[in-house]
């Protein structure tokens, strides 16, 4: 098993995916695993912006000095620019889930809501 | 024990898709040039859309439909909050009020925050930024607002109007773009009357981008302001 080898900035958001996935999958308050799942798409949007990196080149502003040779992938920016957002949304729809929750059971507990369920 | 067991479980098979990650993306070289669409954007983005700032250009003008769609998730994601929080009803229980750190330093930022992100949806085509970020930078102004004192609520029918209306105006920009264009979202500021055309770089350029923009930032500003007015109430029972 060789250890593969690639850039820092992909570990990081290989790392923060990963740390991501484990607070959902073995924590049991709900506000935690959401916070598990925002930072898995931390970790998906560092992972799409490195990936349009181009180094020793500067931000995508054709500005002086700045030519359309010496500006970075445009095209990440914007798909990460509209990921961000939707994440905002849907977290705080997740979140009005989880008051919503809060509210008939009385726990945040994911153990405990499926016994009450069940 | 069943915890613990569970626990190594999920550090196994983390890692597991961790090394998988890797190795998918040690195919991957960093920082070398990967563009191909990337590059046409980048050369004819002065030409073609009058912005300087690119990823504003392939956002707005490009893919102008897709940006289309994210406000429209946005409003639905904003249109469930209210749903699923919805009482017969509701009002701000706080009993605490903010320190008076909170409430003189509130009073003091509010209108530089709104001022900011004014500032940021309208200089979207020139700096980094844009409607989305301006936006939210506006909705923290209300949150702060929220924070500082007990009895605030936002002017719900006044930011309900006010955001049908932006909706309705990117639609409507749509519109007339197909009317002079012939497709939807054709910038018609820009291409066919060619205001702008020698001041690139400075305000009054970009075709319609400001006024898309501006239209974003006033949406998002009044949906997520409208998310934290939401999440902060709570039922009354008599």
């Amino acid at each position: 098993m060789n250890v593969p080898d690639i850039s820092i900035y992909y570990f990081g958001a290989i790392a923060l995916v990963l740390i991501g996935l484990y607070a959902a999958l073995v924590k049991k308050n709900l506000l935690k695993i959401l916070i598990g799942l925002s930072i898995m798409e931390t970790g998906v949007n560092l992972l799409l912006i490195s990936i349009g990196y181009v180094s020793g080149k500067s931000a995508p502003i054709l500005s002086e000095g700045v030519g359309p040779t010496q500006a970075v992938d445009p095209i990440p920016q914007a798909l990460v620019l509209t990921a961000i957002v939707i994440g905002v949304a849907t977290t705080a729809m997740a979140l009005s889930a989880v008051v919503l929750i809060y509210e008939k059971y009385r726990t945040l507990n994911v153990e405990e809501i499926r016994r009450l369920r069940g | 024990m069943v915890s613990l067991l569970k626990r190594s479980l999920a550090i196994i098979s983390i890692l597991v898709i961790g090394y998988w990650l890797a190795q998918g993306l040690a195919g991957v070289p960093f920082g070398e040039d990967k563009m191909l669409v990337g590059h046409y954007y980048l050369q004819h983005v002065k030409e073609q859309t009058g912005a300087v700032n690119a990823v504003t250009a392939v956002v707005v003008n490009y893919r102008g439909l897709d940006t289309l769609g994210e406000v429209t998730v946005l409003f639905i994601a904003s249109t469930g909050v209210a749903a699923l929080l919805w009482r017969k009803k509701r009002e701000r229980t706080a009993k605490v009020g903010g320190s008076p750190v909170l409430t003189v330093g509130t009073k003091f930022l509010v209108p530089f925050v709104m001022l900011f992100g004014a500032y940021i949806f309208i200089h979207g085509h020139l700096t980094p930024g844009g409607g989305f970020p301006g936006g939210a930078t506006i909705a923290t102004a209300f949150l702060l607002l929220y924070m500082a004192f007990t009895i605030y609520e936002i002017p719900h029918k006044a930011f309900e109007k006010v955001e049908g209306l932006a909706g309705m105006g990117y639609v409507l920009v749509g519109l007339i773009g197909l009317a002079i264009g012939g497709y939807f979202l054709f910038d018609w500021i820009w291409q066919d009357w060619q205001w702008g055309v020698d001041n690139i770089g400075r305000l009054f350029s970009g075709g319609f981008i400001p006024i898309i923009y501006t239209i974003i930032g006033i949406k998002v500003g009044t949906e997520l302001s409208g998310i934290v007015d939401n999440m902060l109430k709570e039922e009354v029972r008599e």
